[in-house]
């Protein structure tokens, strides 16, 4: 076995909770599937049989009867449930199931949904025998206005800093911008070796990440790493060029002087060598072939922990934990696959003007007189005469009477909006009512049962 | 009469046994080919044969006494020889096929059913030898040309759409993607495979590739993508796979290891080979894996064969190339002397390490590394050099005549030796050493042992091996030139890999069995087989 796969959906959806507050974000529905359908599609294509999925009670239970999830999901998913409130980060997760890791591990979050050839990170982590491979993107910017926001505000979001040496393939700094108080410092022992690096901030990190098993068994022993991508993966990448790494044998006198006795003993743990590691140098010390050149030293400047990344330029790579993704995903992943925009159980009236881009999900009912452009429509959903909606997102189980008129909207499971309601730019939280003749732009409306929840 | 009346009945149960024969052989492909195109002409002369049965039933009773001795007579001798050992050989081995040891062949593995077998195939040869008599006697002469045919290796025939239908066909039958070519071939070379390297073959391939091990699918990236080059890496790089898969192998039941194991491997070496054309020595690697795998004895548990396949492969490595290597250093460091400037060219491992010992035995020599593109493998070979200390000047191939007059040796790496002597090596070789021979500098190969090959080849032509023409494109000052050439009709980029040096150039080849002039290389091949 090569590699086995896990999904890590316990997340919270803490940067939506508007959205999360009913629904967990794994389930939210994304062009009418399952937001987590999405990674285990992509896990299913590629060639995976087995997923381990990461989850809460809540989540496993809507797993179970949602029909997507029964019908179309092929691979035998192993669930494992984690304490929701048990404020357990990502690789608290994977310490919880060490006992299931036999082998390397493709650890993937629940909300990205992306076309990528996964093949491109494997074959790093394969041929290069590498610690980490992970996946980044070139971030977009989100065109679309987002429900609820005053105004342009960029949200502050910290930065992160990559650095990638000349191929762009070598994953060699990695720091986010909290981090960074007193500017960017870059260890000498880096520029040594890799003189030329590129340092970038516009990427996105799709949290898809191959681990090696010994970095499991590294996080079985060092219980303070809770979250894969805030600790483990600067701490990886930090690694690489520490002084202990390059040397084996030095571990034993790094420990007999004292010094920083921590790192050694992790080193110990991460650089567990294959059978035949002799074999393998005798290879390596035969082959002409160097990664970088210019200096005297041998490929991989004799490192054996090496962290790569795959950046993507084109195609589609975007993670769902914000409000704005979210609208965004919605938008694009209709796109990913090709299946007919408008569910065969959906009745639709004939004087309905529905564009092309819009989806319209199971057993939904469309009134006459009614226009739906750029919108996606939940399953059961029920939109009554002379409606007018644009832009929108709307969720299951929804009832839009008479008259209405939403635009570039997000409209959650089960609300109802009254007849003559006019809503620009408004989430509507779950289960909500709109009056009828209500005119509401660019807010929120939510239960006030949810305001309470921090 | 009565003979004619046993041809009918087993005429049907030939059939059904031939079918089920077929069903147990699918390890011998080339048993199962040779047997496929018989039932082809019998199909074909059958029909003829019914008219002409009762005319040749006179000539089938004579000939049949002869046909009949000379069948069991040629048993004997061949079902030692395939007993020994199963040799699935990969496809360059020529296989003789005289018509009269085909039927011997075919029913070797059915040792109960012999008798049986070679009265049907007494038979066969009866009704064949007569359909031939009674067509056409111009068909008599190719029955005798029949034991020169050769076949010819799938790796050198790409333009034939049939062999290339063959091979598809194989591949799906081992659940191993196909690599498809890439880019304008030059007409020259147009029958020989040129893949991309931005096309890996694991973009086909499941991701937690069940069907080929891991370790396999790592080797065959690191080939294709170039992180492991040079002969003796690739093969030490291939053993280790090897052992690795060997590891993780467990016998089904009912199963043989000896057989079992070989047909495993075998789905492998096609995908390595798609990946990257397999090496002269990686071959003869594999076939002394497949020897060992198969002279294991039946009665060997499990665990005792997998020790001892794992120690086999461990004394290889540990004879063929370790100490291979020491042998040749030490002859060669007796051919350098103080003051020498000795012309190297490409990296290659054992130079580098020839070059190093000399250096650690504190001879004074300096060195002049030529190096050509796109490979610029001279550079590695520099920076190893210069680490050690050793004085070093590098110049690219185009300057080698430039150079020439103050070099006093020339040391060359080979990737294989053919048997009539000739060098196989990095592409640039063969102009080295000619240039050399033009300024009566000493060309010495240093080549060990296990890279001979029984191949032979007098140009560059007929089996080489394509690279990614794309490697060709270079950027300066911010243009590149070629980088749209595949819009150009007229254009084609040719990215050679080997070339092949004829043996007047070269003046001494040093091995572990000593040294030794060029055409003395088929006396080693022969001697080595026969200890074998």
């Amino acid at each position: 076995m090569e590699l086995q796969a896990v999904l890590m959906a316990a997340g919270g959806g803490s940067r939506m909770t508007d959205l999360t507050y009913n629904t967990p974000k794994p389930m939210l529905p994304v062009g009418n599937k399952p937001l987590m359908w999405y990674p285990l599609n992509l896990l299913e294509r590629v060639g995976f049989e087995e997923v381990i999925v990461i989850t809460t009670k809540e989540v496993q239970k809507m797993m179970a009867t949602d029909p997507k999830m029964k019908i179309d999901v092929k691979m035998k998913l192993d669930v494992v449930c984690i304490q929701e409130d048990g404020d357990m980060g990502t690789a608290d997760a994977l310490r919880h199931i060490q006992q299931k890791i036999k082998t390397d591990v493709l650890v993937v979050s629940c909300d990205l949904i992306t076309d990528v050839a996964l093949h491109e990170v494997v074959d790093l982590f394969r041929a290069h025998n590498a610690t980490l491979a992970m996946l980044m993107s070139n971030a977009h910017e989100f065109t679309e206005t987002v429900p609820g926001q005053k105004g342009k505000k960029k949200t502050a979001e910290q930065r992160d800093f990559v650095g990638v040496d000349q191929s762009g393939k070598r994953l060699l700094f990695m720091a986010n911008e909290a981090d960074l108080e007193d500017g960017l410092s870059i260890r000498k022992s880096i520029m040594r070796k890799h003189p030329r690096m590129h340092i970038k901030t516009g990427l996105v990190d799709a949290h898809l990440y191959c681990l090696k098993k010994a970095v499991v068994d590294f996080l079985a022993d060092n219980k303070s790493i809770s979250s894969i991508r805030g600790e483990l993966v600067p701490y990886l990448v930090r690694k690489q060029f520490s002084k202990t790494t390059n040397s084996p044998k030095i571990k034993d006198d790094a420990e007999n002087q004292n010094q920083k006795t921590n790192d050694s003993s992790t080193n110990h743990e991460l650089l567990i060598s294959s059978r035949d590691e002799p074999l393998l140098q005798l290879a390596q010390e035969r082959s002409c072939w160097n990664d970088h050149r210019g200096d005297m030293s041998e490929a991989y400047h004799g490192g054996k922990l090496r962290c790569y990344v795959h950046i993507i330029d084109q195609g589609l790579c975007c993670r769902v934990n914000t409000l704005a993704a979210y609208i965004e995903a919605n938008r694009l992943a209709p796109k990913l696959f090709e299946e007919p925009a408008v569910h065969p159980s959906a009745v639709i009236s004939e004087r309905c003007q529905m564009g092309s881009d819009s989806i319209i999900g199971a057993l939904c009912q469309v009134a006459d007189k009614t226009s739906i452009k750029r919108s996606t429509l939940g399953n059961s959903t029920t939109v009554k005469e002379k409606v007018k909606v644009t832009n929108s997102i709307i969720m299951h189980g929804v009832t839009i009477e008479e008259g209405c008129n939403i635009q570039g909207s997000v409209i959650c499971s089960n609300a109802v909006i009254g007849r003559g309601a006019d809503l620009k730019y408004c989430l509507v939280g779950n289960g909500q009512r709109i009056e009828p003749e209500a005119e509401r732009t660019n807010e929120v409306i939510v239960g006030t049962d949810q305001l309470m929840e921090i | 009469m009565a003979d004619s009346g046993v041809t009918d009945e087993p005429g049907t149960k030939d059939d059904v046994h031939r079918a089920k024969t077929e069903g147990k052989e699918l390890s011998k492909e080339e048993k199962q080919r040779l047997r496929k195109e018989k039932k082809q002409q019998k199909k074909n002369k059958e029909k003829k044969d019914e008219k002409a049965s009762h005319e040749s039933e006179k000539k089938k009773n004579k000939e049949e006494k002869p046909v009949s001795a000379a069948a069991p007579a040629s048993q004997p001798p061949t079902q030692p020889s395939t007993q020994k050992a199963p040799s699935a050989v990969p496809a360059p081995a020529p296989v003789p096929v005289p018509v009269s040891e085909t039927p011997a062949l075919a029913d070797k593995p059915a040792k109960t059913k012999a008798d049986l077998k070679a009265e049907r195939r007494a038979r066969q040869e009866a009704e064949r030898a007569s359909k031939q008599a009674a067509t056409s006697k111009p068909k008599a002469p190719p029955n005798e040309l029949q034991p020169v045919v050769k076949r010819l290796p799938e790796h050198v025939q790409v333009d034939n759409p049939g062999v290339l239908k063959k091979l598809a066909k194989k591949l799906e039958r081992q659940q191993i993607p196909l690599r498809l070519d890439y880019g304008y071939k030059v007409s020259l070379f147009s029958h020989l495979h040129q893949y991309s390297r931005k096309a890996p073959l694991t973009q086909q391939l499941s991701i937690p590739s069940t069907v080929i091990h891991p370790a396999i699918v790592r080797l065959g990236l690191q080939y294709s993508q170039g992180i492991v080059a040079g002969s003796n890496a690739r093969s030490v790089a291939l053993l280790h796979a090897f052992k690795q898969v060997i590891r993780d192998y467990t016998t089904p039941p009912n199963e043989e290891l000896s057989r079992d194991l070989v047909n495993k491997l075998k789905p492998y070496i096609s995908f390595l080979s798609q990946c990257r054309p397999l090496s002269a020595s990686m071959g003869n690697a594999i076939k002394y894996i497949k020897k060992e795998i198969s002279n294991i004895p039946s009665q060997c548990k499990e665990e005792e064969a997998k020790r001892k396949l794992l120690s086999c492969i461990d004394c290889y490595i540990d004879e063929k190339i370790i100490l291979a290597a020491k042998a040749i250093a030490k002859s060669s460091i007796e051919k350098i002397s103080n003051g020498d400037v000795i012309l190297v060219y490409g990296c290659s491992s054992l130079v580098n390490h020839i070059l190093c010992e000399a250096f650690e035995k504190n001879i004074k020599f300096r060195v002049i590394v030529v190096d050509s593109r796109p490979r610029l493998e001279g550079r590695e070979a520099l920076r190893r050099l210069v680490q050690r200390g050793i004085s070093c000047t590098y110049v690219l191939i185009s300057a080698v005549s430039y150079i020439l007059p103050e070099v006093s040796k020339v040391f060359l790496g080979a990737h294989a030796l053919l048997a009539n002597g000739y060098v196989m090596s990095r592409v640039g070789t063969s102009q080295i050493a000619l240039v050399a021979k033009a300024f009566n500098v000493p060309v010495l190969v240093c080549c060990e042992t296990y890279k001979f090959c029984e191949r032979v080849q007098t140009d560059s032509f007929v089996s080489n091996e394509l690279d990614d023409p794309d490697d060709l494109i270079v950027t300066r000052k911010g243009k590149t030139q070629l980088e749209h050439w595949q819009d150009v009709p007229s254009l084609g980029l040719l990215n050679l890999v080997y070339d092949v040096t004829p043996p007047d150039f070269v003046d001494l080849v040093i091995t572990d069995l000593g040294m030794i002039p060029c055409t003395s290389v088929p006396v080693v091949l022969r001697v080595k087989n026969v200890d074998q």
